[in-house]
């Protein structure tokens, strides 16, 4: 606690300091840039536009789900004649402190001609609509459309239909550290060390030596500490070109550090989405048909995640239940606010909202209670494995476990529903209202195709990991030392884990989407029962015995039956280097390597109820009782399980009640520091209980475990738009629900009373 | 996010401070606990060219029990002030209402006097004062001036301080037996600036009829504003429900709050009038002021 | 224009020639190498650069250098016994054994703001603890094993000092 080096922790003798200049304006034409002034102030080193790099600086590529012609979208390092964004990069400076930098960054001046900026997602769609990037014919960057089941059969034989516009608010991963990084290039030996990268070491270095022309062998990128991911941190951003091509420039160390209100404008946002959706029921409450149409406003530039976003909430619309049909068509649209990408639960904590808004909406003018009408719809266990019918880049969407009833019934009962319908309907304080709110969701876990891990018996006895997943401060290391622990049959105290660096780890893929556990822990699993059989294999013949009959436990290897025939894994390693070392053996010493590969997703599933209070005088919401009910198949660590499901429960409230990136109509972020952007504090957050199920174990993986970092997060929006729809009777289409939202549903409830 | 450069000077009296403000003050801002000058400093919308930092002015710091009144150095820190014994017996309206000043960790370092001159009318202490009809003592090299709450705060984060001067005290009348007040206030988190609130003083008599009220309004205009109507409406009368809701309604009818991304000005004129209302059934049940 | 400060940090005095303009906390961090202090928001609302004035926690980034002269500061490192982490402060402890942190960028943060209070904790229901941990923000664990964490570190101080409720709170 205070000993991890951070980003902006680290320092390199003579570093200097990046800082950049960000454009004021939506959208502007740059007629011209003046850094003469800033190049002339004392302790600045360098000062680069667009101009200075080779071709006007790379495109930074999409790592996932792209489709032809999206890369007409793609953002570059700095603004090349046009700005599309308050906050996209114009210039870079480098100076010999923080200050000067700024200090310089000020005396840049740029000639820009404003244009007026598209903000709404909606507007960019028309046909007249100008172009955020001219030289394309259409704001729609990419699109997708799923279709199964006969559509418009089901809305004809439909006794009911509701239809709705429900939209979720731009908000974002905002993780407590904002993003850094420092780059140093050694002339002696050619390489160039990045410091600082976080999530994906390895694919990260493959995109940075594309952009910067730099051999890969010489690229070596290097994780420090990490003050939280949630999606954001861990993509090539534009600074993670500038930063390294500066040190490349000077031949010296440099550091940059985005301040808070950078972050705000720079890293990526998410969630903004507005859906047309339509549910079409027979009179018993059976869904029959699912039809939508969003779009997804994904701002000035397509990142890195392409479609990730728009293509999982198309996936995953359809959740836990049985529909008759279902059509979805997604729009991922440009407008001329800050790029988006993933935030935890990325495409789902919108369409969990969506879906379980329209299945309440049905459910109330049918009558029906919010829990009997999703129970009658659920897929049932012996559909299992089910393929739902969509899928992603390409994949099917097949849930290959579950038993989604069962969940349901165990969450009510944990919740104690009948009490709290019971509670619902109590007299109370004439201002209060009482509601509850139910979701059910399907996640999905473990993308990312294959994970390294090298496992290594040490001299001494050590056991040492080396993993290519990445460490996000989520508590990996954790994890897969327990895991190698329990595989190789050692204490986990004896294990320690390495990640994070392309030099010492040959290959990996890193942390996103829930998939640490799942293919880095299968991944060291599999090593490390590999390296078992050899650890047996070589005390057998140091002890005389078979290997079968040889025992591990702790660090004493031991003959069955015959245990004063035994020798420590420490002198094991001994035996085994003189071994090696008399035979003239090149082979490293006791170490084994595994790729896991797993191209099939994993969908844990999970029940989120609660019971609010609603103030109708002041708007404010009281979230008196809170569940997440999942099921991740295995819990490795229950405790790193149970924290990350509070945790993201936590960011779920912050997007529900109080999280939201407002721009005025100028295209300006209001929204642009922590007086305004506001995330919850301890007194903004309710205690949540959590029930971890392992009713449905996964088959992917020899572990059974589904990964558990989103299902805290994503349907904390859906549940609390529910919860106050119940309490106020009117029904909520977008969030966040702030106090001023609230008393505006509070007059509209009192109008149709 | 880094301060541009300024001149500082740390004076350790208050004459000091008076010649640095009369030799630069047009150029120059005062320091004080720096809880809202700083974040501005280093998001660069402020650039004095000089800062004259007032913590080193041990004189401005006391809190006085004198002669009917309660007096407060402007650099007293909000949280000397939050602990005072003497304060709470004095004044508990102050001492409620600093609890909700941003947190503790800023209040051990914003200063009473700080918050007065930052003038920001969403922010506790000036509307406490204006409740209180608390006096403002400015000095400077040509003289002191005293100033009523209405004078001092002109609009939004302005005062009529001459750059010149500095606030030096805070003198808070003593209110009477049987004074019975409250202050409540809503926003968006604890610690956030409020989007609406109320800081009530009413004396009642013995028939139990309210005799002096003051009402003053947190985030109802550029400045702290008094609920007038209201207070018209409830003096003589008795304070209870009726007169609370009437209060509510006039305050509604006379406010016209602006609205920002935390809440339309609609939903502040309802909620400000809502706080109104608490504050009165919440001083109603409060007893009265040093009993 | 610059200065010369002599701010004492842990018990160390650190006199450095610096611009008024130098905050605190990278005073802190990049003067006296003391990088336990973290920087979240530079505008006083995260609470991470939380260090000890004279005893008393303040926001480092809402301080200059200069102002600090003459002062004592405490930061994180001083916590655990002899600035190592082999020892934790038992505050520290608590955090430890209740997982009260993930990626432990806001902890130092919150360790500052709480260590005062601590006595004054003892017993306080888990509203006053929320309450008294309002003003640091964490991003990771939603607060359930912080305030956890201080439910545990309040409990020890009270087996260990007693309480007999007055001698308890800070003056």
């Amino acid at each position: 606690m205070g000993s991890a080096t951070f980003a902006d922790d680290f320092r390199r003798p003579g570093m200097l300091h990046a800082t950049i200049l960000r454009s004021p304006f939506a959208s502007a034409r740059i007629d011209g840039i003046n850094a003469e002034q800033a190049r002339a102030l004392a302790g600045v080193m360098l000062v680069l536009t667009a101009d200075d790099l080779p071709g006007g600086g790379p495109a930074i590529p999409m790592r996932l789900f792209s489709q032809p012609g999206m890369e007409e979208y793609l953002q570059r390092p700095l603004a090349r004649a046009k700005v599309r964004y308050v906050g996209e990069p114009v210039a870079v400076v480098v100076a010999e402190s923080r200050y000067v930098a700024e200090d310089a960054a000020e005396l840049i001046e740029v000639d820009y001609e404003p244009f007026e900026p598209i903000l709404d997602p909606l507007v960019a769609l028309d046909a007249g609509a100008p172009r955020v990037h001219e030289h394309t014919d259409s704001n729609v960057a990419g699109a997708i459309v799923i279709s199964n089941g006969d559509l418009d059969d089901a809305f004809d034989r439909a006794a009911l239909v509701v239809e709705e516009r429900i939209s979720c608010q731009r908000h974002a991963a905002v993780p407590l550290e904002t993003r850094g990084l420092a780059a140093e290039h050694d002339p002696a030996t050619g390489e160039l060390t990045v410091w600082g990268t976080a999530k994906l070491p390895h694919v990260n270095r493959r995109i940075l030596a594309q952009l910067l022309n730099w051999p890969a062998e010489r690229l070596r990128l290097v994780e420090l500490a990490v003050g939280g991911g949630f999606g954001a941190r861990g993509e090539v951003y534009p600074e993670d070109y500038l930063v390294p091509y500066c040190a490349i420039a000077l031949g010296r160390a440099i550091t940059w550090s985005e301040d808070r209100g950078e972050h705000l404008q720079a890293t990526n946002h998410s969630r903004e989405q507005v859906h047309d959706v339509a549910l079409a029921l027979s009179e018993d409450g059976t869904f029959l048909g699912l039809r939508d149409s969003f779009v997804n406003n994904t701002g000035a530039y397509v990142r890195t995640h392409g479609m990730v976003v728009p293509g999982m909430s198309a996936a995953l619309l359809p959740g836990p239940y049985v529909w008759g049909a279902y059509h979805c068509e997604a729009r991922q649209v440009v407008t001329n606010k800050t790029p988006g990408g993933t935030y935890r639960a990325p495409g789902r904590y919108e369409v969990n909202l969506v879906r379980e808004r329209i299945i309440d909406i049905a459910a109330r003018k049918l009558g029906i209670d919010p829990i009997e009408i999703r129970r009658r719809n659920l897929i049932q266990p012996e559909q299992i494995p089910y393929a739902s019918g969509a899928h992603t880049d390409g994949n099917p969407v097949i849930y290959e476990c579950g038993d989604f009833p069962l969940l349901l019934e165990k969450a009510c009962e944990r919740f104690g529903y009948e009490d709290a319908v019971r509670w619902r309907r109590e007299a109370v304080k004439r201002e209060q209202r009482r509601g509850i709110g139910v979701s059910y969701f399907v996640e999905k876990a473990g993308i990312g195709d294959y994970e390294y891990a090298r496992v290594e018996l040490a001299r001494g006895g050590r056991v040492v990991v080396h993993s290519g997943a990445a460490s996000v401060g989520q508590g990996v290391d954790t994890v897969l030392a327990q895991i190698c622990a329990d595989a190789l049959g050692v204490l986990y105290e004896d294990v320690e884990v390495r990640h994070g660096d392309t030099r010492a780890t040959p290959d990996g893929m890193g942390a996103f989407g829930s998939r640490a556990t799942m293919l880095g822990g299968a991944a060291v699993s599999q090593a490390a029962a590999c390296l078992r059989e050899r650890i047996l294999e070589l005390a057998g013949r140091e002890l005389e015995a078979d290997a079968a009959d040889v025992e591990l436990d702790g660090d004493r290897l031991a003959v069955r039956g015959a245990e004063e025939r035994s020798l420590s894994l420490a002198e094991l390693t001994e035996r085994a280097a003189a071994a090696e070392a008399q035979a003239g053996s090149n082979e490293p010493g006791l170490s084994e390597e595994a790729w896991f590969q797993c191209r099939d997703m994993s969908f844990p599933y999970g029940v989120q109820l609660a019971a609010v209070e609603v103030d109708e005088e002041t708007g404010s919401i009281d979230v008196v009782r809170y569940l997440v009910a999942y099921d991740i198949g295995r819990a490795v660590n229950p405790m790193l399980v149970h924290a990350q499901l509070v945790g993201g429960a936590a960011q779920g409230f912050g997007g529900a009640l109080l999280e939201e990136l407002s721009y005025d109509g100028d295209g300006n972020l209001v929204s642009s520091s922590f007086m305004e952007y506001l995330m919850p504090t301890a007194t903004d957050v309710p205690d949540v209980d959590i029930l971890v199920t392992e009713d449905a174990p996964t088959p992917l993986n020899r572990l059974g475990a589904k990964g558990a970092g989103e299902g805290g997060a994503a349907a904390v929006g859906a549940t609390l738009a529910n919860a106050v729809s119940d309490a106020l009777g009117v029904e909520v289409t977008r969030l966040p629900l702030s106090p001023s939202h609230v008393a505006e549903l509070v007059r509209q409830s009192t109008a149709t009373q | 996010m880094k301060p541009p450069r300024f001149e500082y000077d740390d004076p350790t009296t208050t004459e000091e401070a008076l010649d640095l403000l009369a030799q630069h003050g047009e150029d120059a801002k005062v320091l004080a606990g720096g809880q809202s000058l700083v974040p501005l400093l280093n998001f660069r919308m402020a650039r004095p060219d000089r800062l004259v930092d007032i913590n080193g002015i041990e004189e401005l710091s006391y809190i006085r029990h004198d002669n009917g009144t309660l007096r407060l150095g402007a650099m007293t820190r909000q949280a000397a002030v939050e602990s005072s014994d003497t304060a709470r017996q004095l004044c508990p309206l102050l001492v409620d209402a600093l609890h909700w000043v941003g947190h503790a960790q800023i209040r051990n370092r914003g200063t009473v006097g700080g918050s007065v001159a930052h003038a920001d009318p969403a922010a506790e202490l000036p509307v406490v004062f204006s409740a209180l009809g608390a006096s403002f003592h400015v000095r400077s090299k040509t003289g002191p001036r005293t100033l009523s709450p209405e004078d001092f705060f002109q609009t939004h984060r302005t005062t009529s301080l001459e750059p010149s001067e500095l606030l030096t005290e805070i003198e808070v009348p003593v209110l009477p037996a049987a004074t019975r007040t409250a202050f409540v206030e809503f926003a968006r988190r604890q610690g956030d600036f409020a989007l609406g609130g109320a800081a009530t003083v009413v004396s009642v008599d013995e028939s139990g009829a309210c005799r002096d009220v003051r009402i003053a309004l947190l985030g109802a205009a550029p400045t702290p504003i008094r609920a007038s109507d209201a207070e018209d409406a409830i003096r003589g009368r008795r304070l209870d429900e009726d007169a609370a809701r009437e209060a509510r309604v006039l305050t509604e009818a006379a406010i016209t709050p602006t609205g920002d991304i935390h809440g339309s000005g609609d939903y502040r004129r309802g909620l400000i009038a809502t706080m109104v209302y608490r504050s009165l059934l919440q001083a109603a049940s409060n007893r009265g002021e040093a009993a | 224009m610059t200065r010369t400060v002599a701010v004492t940090i842990n018990g160390a005095t650190f006199e450095r020639e610096v611009e008024p303009r130098l905050l605190l906390s990278d005073f802190i961090r990049h003067e006296a190498k003391l990088t336990g202090t973290h920087v979240g928001c530079e505008h006083g609302v995260c609470g991470a650069c939380t260090v000890q004035l004279d005893g008393t926690p303040v926001r480092s980034c809402l301080m200059f250098a200069v102002q600090a002269s003459g002062h004592s500061i405490r930061t994180v490192e001083a916590m655990a016994d002899g600035g190592s982490e082999t020892r934790l402060h038992p505050l520290q402890q608590a955090f430890h054994e209740e997982h009260a942190l993930q990626c432990g960028f806001c902890t130092p943060g919150f360790l500052m703001s709480l260590e005062p209070l601590i006595p004054a904790l003892v017993g306080a229901s888990d509203d006053e603890i929320r309450e008294a941990i309002a003003g640091n923000l964490c991003r990771c664990t939603g607060y359930q094993n912080i305030v956890s964490a201080v439910r545990l570190a309040a409990k020890r101080f009270d087996a260990q000092h007693g309480t007999n409720g007055s001698a308890t709170g800070p003056e």
